[in-house]
């Protein structure tokens, strides 16, 4: 793996921290938002949409831009303060809109309302066939695209995951790539307690993939350097399909939310809220 | 309308719509090249299905026996832009898939085309391998369209509008050779609208799928005794053809409804709701399974034993006259 460019891990850094604070801002707007998963992914979240993912703002259904399917839909609001953030629509659209009658941003995304989303998902454990689905589409069309799909760790536990990654692994889809945020937990505790998923690696590789471990997708250094590392583009060549699995902690960033299974999604109130912001600003990374 | 379907004293000719389905589709994947077939174990050597991976090697896929994931790929293709075809063993499409159905299909609103075999108790399986709920299931699931052809070219006109239909489309076939029921093509076929198949004022059938064809033989036999009994195919469970449905139940004042489905939650349920909100009086029976895990046995006999053969809807007729 090649070393990261540390000006550009560092303005990435940078925008984390902005976007951990519009969640939390978002959060205290809206009502209930799943912040543990929204936290626990947004390095990734942001390396992909600041520096690896190829899109245009403009036109979200540009035939060229690779696709990404959320799986675990329900940190949509992560990628509302992401596009928000990027000007596709205002912040306070979102707060307006946040699960409403008749508002475009649902506590889980529809791809209706905003297109830039590739589907509507919610229910887990479908992302990764729906991606095998456009990635055998990317393979007709001979793209030049790819297909990424962030999956939490605790929808793997859904049969059809493992379906899909046989399937994949069976047609060589070397154009899919699969991103687990791997934060350990469900919604009532850790995934080892009540349905372990080690070793899975060793399971993803078993069934015929590679696997790009992240030891700490918190961490945008090691996160910049796993995306760097993808091979070019290739939809047609026969390839092993890519698991990167990030190693991620639950509501990463802010300390009270952290490791606590109960902020898989809550409500911030105007004092948590500023220990929220606070905490974020203190977890800054300086680099020098 | 008479003249349309085949006078059933004589012999019929039997076609097997999984075989040739699949044929009007390599047809039609030849003009349209985001058509996407994707079947889960099929490829049986010869049969059309491999006929079609040889001809689009890169527009097939055949994802092994997983319903749920032969269906998420499906919409993941449609999302992008293609029109997918998806075959499985009905029996495990409707039942196993069915988040897949609602959310990945139905809710994103996309252009596949699920195509659920073995319809009703064709298989000869047994319950494990019957499809008695497939119409109640997809009814209940915003933006599905659900048909059951009554025979195999009837099939192929809706392969054929499926092409342009917008959102998606369960369309139900049974498992092997069936009788055809129109002797020629020389009607109107659209995706919910019934088919008149005989004209009749002294009752009306309703029947669906492979159940035209014992639906229009019993009032064939009817007429013989100069009742006249009206037929209407309602290939499209939903949406239903209201108007349809109104018109024969004000203008005959009996309704039998005939399904290889439960009789719970499919076509005679989907007519019940249009009759009772109409507040049309009429006498009213649905014929089907009778909710329960049917018998062992092929489809013939237990069409018989539960009554929904030509002679069951005969002596159901004729009780309500």
């Amino acid at each position: 793996m090649q070393a990261a460019d540390m000006k550009l891990v560092a303005r990435l850094e940078d925008k984390a921290v902005e976007i951990r604070k519009k969640l939390l801002i978002m959060c205290n707007q809206v009502g209930v938002v799943h912040m543990g998963g929204s936290l626990s992914m947004c390095e990734v979240a942001v390396a992909l949409y600041y520096k690896f993912l190829k899109y245009d703002l403009k036109n979200p259904k540009w035939e060229q831009r690779d696709r990404l399917v959320l799986s675990k839909g329900h940190t949509g609001c992560l990628l509302y303060c992401i596009f928000a953030d990027l000007g596709m629509f205002s912040f306070e659209e979102t707060y307006e809109g946040y699960n409403t009658i008749g508002g475009r941003f649902g506590m889980h995304p529809n791809r209706k309302y905003l297109p830039v989303f590739e589907a509507s998902t919610g229910s887990l454990g479908h992302g990764l066939s729906l991606a095998t689905g456009m990635a055998f589409s990317g393979r007709a069309k001979k793209a030049p695209w790819r297909v990424f799909c962030i999956t939490g760790d605790g929808e793997l536990d859904e049969g059809s995951n493992w379906e899909a990654i046989m399937c994949a692994a069976h047609y060589k889809l070397g154009n899919l790539v699969a991103i687990v945020d791997r934060n350990q937990l469900f919604t009532c505790g850790p995934t080892e307690k009540y349905m372990s998923l080690e070793p899975l690696a060793d399971k993803w590789r078993a069934f015929g993939w590679n696997v790009i471990n992240i030891a700490d997708g918190n961490d945008m250094k090691q996160v910049v350097e796993a995306l760097a590392s993808l091979p070019p583009v290739d939809a047609v060549t026969p390839r092993k399909p890519i698991c990167i699995i990030s190693n991620t902690i639950k509501g990463k960033g802010v300390d009270y939310m952290e490791l606590v299974a109960g902020w898989h999604a809550g409500h911030v109130s105007d004092e948590k809220l500023q220990e929220g912001l606070v905490s974020v600003e203190n977890n800054r990374k300086v680099r020098r | 309308m008479p003249g349309i379907t085949y006078n059933f004293f004589d012999l019929v000719d039997l076609a097997n719509t999984r075989e040739l389905w699949v044929k009007k589709l390599i047809e039609l994947a030849a003009v349209h090249k985001n058509i996407f077939l994707l079947a889960s174990d099929a490829q049986v050597p010869g049969n059309t299905i491999c006929e079609f991976r040889d001809l689009y090697p890169n527009r097939f896929v055949d994802v092994g026996i997983a319903e749920p994931n032969l269906v998420g790929i499906a919409a993941g293709l449609a999302l992008d832009g293609n029109i997918t075809y998806a075959q499985a063993f009905g029996p495990f499409l409707s039942t196993r898939a069915t988040d897949q159905i609602h959310t990945d299909v139905a809710y994103n609103d996309i252009p596949v085309r699920l195509i659920g075999t073995h319809g009703g108790l064709t298989s000869g399986g047994g319950p494990t391998h019957n499809a008695i709920l497939d119409f109640a299931i997809i009814r209940g699931i915003p933006n599905m369209t659900m048909v059951a052809p009554s025979d195999t070219n009837q099939c192929l006109r809706l392969i054929e509008a499926s092409v342009t239909y917008p959102g998606p489309i369960y369309i139900r076939i049974p498992r092997g050779a069936e009788p055809l029921v129109y002797a020629n093509q020389d009607y109107d076929f659209t995706i919910g609208k019934a088919v008149l198949a005989k004209e009749g004022s002294d009752a009306t059938i309703i029947g669906t799928g492979s159940a035209v064809f014992n639906s229009l033989k019993a009032a064939q036999e009817l007429e013989t005794e100069g009742i006249k009994v009206r037929v209407l195919d309602m290939h499209t469970i939903k949406p239903l053809d209201n108007e349809a449905v109104l018109k024969a139940s004000r203008e005959t004042g009996i309704v039998v409804t005939v399904e290889d489905h439960n009789i719970l939650g499919g076509l005679g349920s989907a007519v019940a709701d249009t009759v009772l909100e109409a507040g049309v009086q009429c006498k009213f029976k649905r014929l089907g399974v009778p909710d329960v895990f049917a018998a062992f046995g092929e489809a013939k006999e237990l069409y018989a034993y539960y009554g929904y053969d030509s002679n069951g809807i005969k002596k159901q007729i004729k009780s309500m006259l």
